[in-house]
């Protein structure tokens, strides 16, 4: 495997993953679940270790992870943020919150700042309707968010 | 300790029913007295919600510190604190309930604590200012028994949520717990259990209504050498979170059922097929599960007979089509979460090829209390067609957004207006969407219509699983639908082309309307395309994805006229039909709006009216949220 970029020792790690689930293909969601948990996201070379792994196609593994919104293949900044987009935050203005992060910030949904300090995403409700609409920066939940609150909020952080 | 017998099963519930005595009495005293240990209480108990709604607002924290407190002032062995699941009134929350009193604290934060102990506990003089306000009279409530939230409720499915420690299997058993799985198994055969199920008139609360001891008839009638239990735990409809209260709250309730579904249809395996989104539930279900083969209550031999169970846990991964039973199972097996034709049926060939049979969580829940209290007891409940309870989670432009659950027949009006409290800044009433993106929106004519599965139906939404948004005149229905189709575009598997292509230009057609560029003819389209993918999808995803467009689309088409006609939006949602201006008799000239305005639209000298540039105006509102005279008007 010639263009295996990554650190020897999550490329072990991810082995050791795969070794543990049985090299199961029918535990590749487990196995995926695992390994994004290293480094918080499922780089090209992490798939193809395990496709060779569990001995199926890389097109299975790559399939599989571009199925399911809980997987991502790309970096996340060092303050991940999820605007929520479940219909009980919606309809309490969190789209006109989701604009303001993206104004302020500059990036689009799903994408890192240049500095990798931001990250900017949607997700599908915590659960935390009663504080409509949420916002999730890293673990912690911020509710009842105005659009007008959004710079103050990224000020404290930076 | 192990439970090897029905004597020991009985032992653990007199233990443990001693220690919720106190919880049971209170809840049935109404004195409105209040009661602290300087004034002669002998013990007392803290209830603290322990669920995700909560938690969000820093409960855990609430509960350390007043430990913290109860230990500074060396009282920490006269009063308990127990962490529990959800109690529903998340509008409210944090919610802190003190035993043997009952009183209901509300919006606690940890800074509350200190107040609390002194005050309450040890004091005996309830913290007024926590106390829950009615809005209608003004006056203080302090037992959630005498709040409009909580008097028309019913709870079957969340008998245990906000009452137990959901991590105590004891505090289960003390709940009878445990009991309708010990007498399936000792005392009744697979068929007779079925036939309780069957008579309790029970159906799938996952949306789909299908009778439930029918179901696992089928699975029972099928011959294998492995068949499998599954919970369909995934909720994926955004904004309702019914099964993860439940499973926060009283995860034994699932394990119990599942065994005894496993028991009825002969398989010795349960699956859980949970989202990772939710970590708390997870957690909860694992020490649930490792609680129960502790005991005994899972593993091999259960209670001496010869039946033996398991539960294993296998974690969804965000995708809305997994809820679709053939595309969970196609998930579990660690491929693309895809659904398939049925037949066959997942009860003749489901999880790697076997017999299985799927339930929801809110539908195992129901089962051990309809065998321990009879099925004769749950079919007395609702409506002629639909028997029992339904969990909602009451959310959107509403005063009391949190968890309701309320026997089947009670009406729109009821759950708005009385549970829910009305509508937010006595605004009004438009539409409720019930059945989230597969449902479709009820509005003023459809609220006293009791809620059940076919009356629904009839009206062209559907009961789903129990999701309900709540929307007022500022909401503008045309992006509502668009939302929805947003959603189910992204959630699409594209396996079949009337759901892959079909809502895609369902939504175009949408986005057009909301830009400013429909015509009418697009109204047709919508209507034409939207019944043809009704009709033609693969699963149930893309069959019933059409219906926020054609139910808003029936109910509110003068408002997708006047976007496609007047290119106006009447609620003013739709950015690219509103036109932000200053009233120059208003307008003092203060500067405070052209500083905010992100994108330099607004010119103007100081202490001179200013005016808005149209073609530089992105309209994100802030110049209308930051002015102080009100000189800012959006059309």
């Amino acid at each position: 495997m010639p263009d295996i970029k990554l650190p020897c020792d999550v490329a072990d790690k991810v082995t050791e993953i795969c070794a543990r689930h049985g090299n199961d293909p029918g535990e590749l969601i487990n196995i995926l679940h695992e390994a994004q948990h290293l480094l918080g996201y499922l780089p090209e070379e992490m798939q193809r270790i395990i496709a060779r792994n569990l001995n199926i196609p890389v097109s299975k593994v790559y399939g599989v992870v571009t199925f399911y919104a809980f997987f991502t293949m790309t970096a996340k900044g060092k303050y991940p943020i999820s605007v929520c987009m479940g219909t009980a935050c919606y309809v309490r203005g969190s789209e006109r919150l989701l604009e303001e992060f993206k104004r302020v910030l500059g990036i689009d949904v799903g994408q890192t700042t240049p500095d990798g300090k931001f990250s900017l995403d949607c997700l599908r409700c915590v659960g935390a309707c009663g504080l409509a609409p949420v916002v999730m920066i890293g673990d912690k939940v911020y509710g009842r968010l105005q659009p007008i609150d959004v710079k103050r909020i990224l000020d404290e952080l930076e | 300790m192990k439970i090897l017998t029905i004597e020991d099963l009985n032992a653990v519930r007199e233990k443990a029913a001693r220690m919720l005595l106190l919880r049971e009495q209170s809840n049935a005293a109404d004195d409105g007295r209040c009661c602290g240990l300087d004034t002669g209480t002998g013990h007392m108990q803290i209830l603290i919600c322990g669920g995700t709604g909560c938690k969000a607002s820093s409960s855990h924290l609430i509960c350390e510190r007043i430990r913290e407190k109860l230990q500074e002032n060396g009282i920490a062995d006269k009063v308990e604190v127990v962490t529990t699941g959800c109690f529903g009134f998340c509008e409210k929350g944090p919610v802190v309930k003190i035993i043997p009193d009952n009183t209901f604290y509300t919006q606690v934060g940890p800074d509350d604590a200190e107040e609390i102990v002194r005050e309450h506990i040890i004091g005996g003089r309830k913290v007024e200012r926590l106390l829950y306000v009615d809005p209608k009279t003004g006056h203080s409530v302090s037992d959630s028994k005498h709040m409009d939230f909580y008097r028309k409720q019913m709870r079957v499915a969340l008998r245990n949520c906000g009452f137990i420690d959901p991590e105590n299997i004891e505090e289960y058993i003390a709940r009878d717990g445990y009991s309708a799985l010990a007498d399936s198994i000792l005392n009744r055969t697979p068929e007779e259990v079925i036939d309780s199920v069957k008579r309790s008139g029970l159906r799938g609360r996952g949306g789909g209504g299908f009778p439930t001891g029918v179901k696992w008839g089928f699975a029972r009638k099928s011959v294998s050498d492995m068949k499998y239990v599954v919970c369909n735990a995934d909720e994926g409809d955004p904004g309702a979170f019914m099964d993860r209260s439940i499973m926060e709250g009283d995860p034994h309730s699932i394990v119990e059922a599942m065994a005894i579904c496993g028991y009825s249809i002969g398989s010795p395996k349960g699956l859980v097929y949970i989202r990772a989104e939710y970590p708390l539930a997870i957690h909860r279900l694992k020490t649930a599960i490792a609680q129960a083969r502790e005991y005994g209550l899972l593993g091999d031999h259960i209670l001496g007979s010869g039946f033996s169970f398991d539960i294993e846990i296998r974690y969804g991964a965000g995708a809305f089509v997994c809820g679709e039973e053939t595309a969970l199972i196609h998930s579990m097996e660690g491929k693309r979460g895809e659904p398939t034709m049925k037949p066959p049926f997942p009860a003749e060939s489901g999880y790697l090829g076997k017999p299985t049979n799927v339930n929801n969580v809110e539908t195992l829940a129901n089962i051990p209390v309809i065998l321990t209290k009879g099925p004769e007891w749950f079919a007395s409940i609702g409506t002629e067609k639909s028997k029992g309870t339904k969990v909602f989670a009451l959310a959107g432009k509403i005063n009391n957004v949190g968890l309701i659950e309320v026997p089947m027949g009670t009406t729109l009006r009821e759950v708005i207006y009385e549970i829910g409290g009305g509508i937010k800044g006595g605004k009004k009433f438009k539409a409720v969407q019930t059945g989230g993106p597969s449902g479709g929106c009820l509005t003023e004519k459809h609220l006293d219509i009791p809620i059940d599965f076919d009356n629904l139906l009839a009206e062209g939404s559907m009961m789903g699983s129990g999701g309900m948004i709540v929307m007022d005149e500022d909401d503008c229905m045309v992006s509502v639908a668009r939302f929805y189709l947003d959603f189910t575009v992204e959630e699409s598997c594209g396996k079949c082309t009337p759901c892959r292509i079909g809502n895609k230009r369902l939504l175009e057609t949408l986005n057009k309307i909301t830009d400013g560029h429909g015509t009418e003819e697009d109204l047709k389209t919508l209507s034409t395309l939207g019944k043809v993918i009704k009709d033609t999808a693969l699963c149930g995803l893309g069959q019933t994805s059409p219906n926020p467009v054609l139910s808003t689309l029936n109910h509110f088409y003068d408002e997708y006229l006047e976007h496609v006609r007047d290119h106006k939006c009447r609620a003013k949602q739709c950015k690219a039909l509103l036109t932000y201006s200053i009233d120059p008799k208003l307008c003092i000239g203060c500067h405070l709006c052209a500083k905010n305005c992100p994108a330099d639209a607004i010119i103007g000298d100081v202490r001179k009216p200013h005016i808005i540039n149209p073609s530089k105006c992105i309209k994100c509102g802030m110049c209308m949220a930051r002015c102080k005279f009100k000189a800012i008007s959006v059309h």
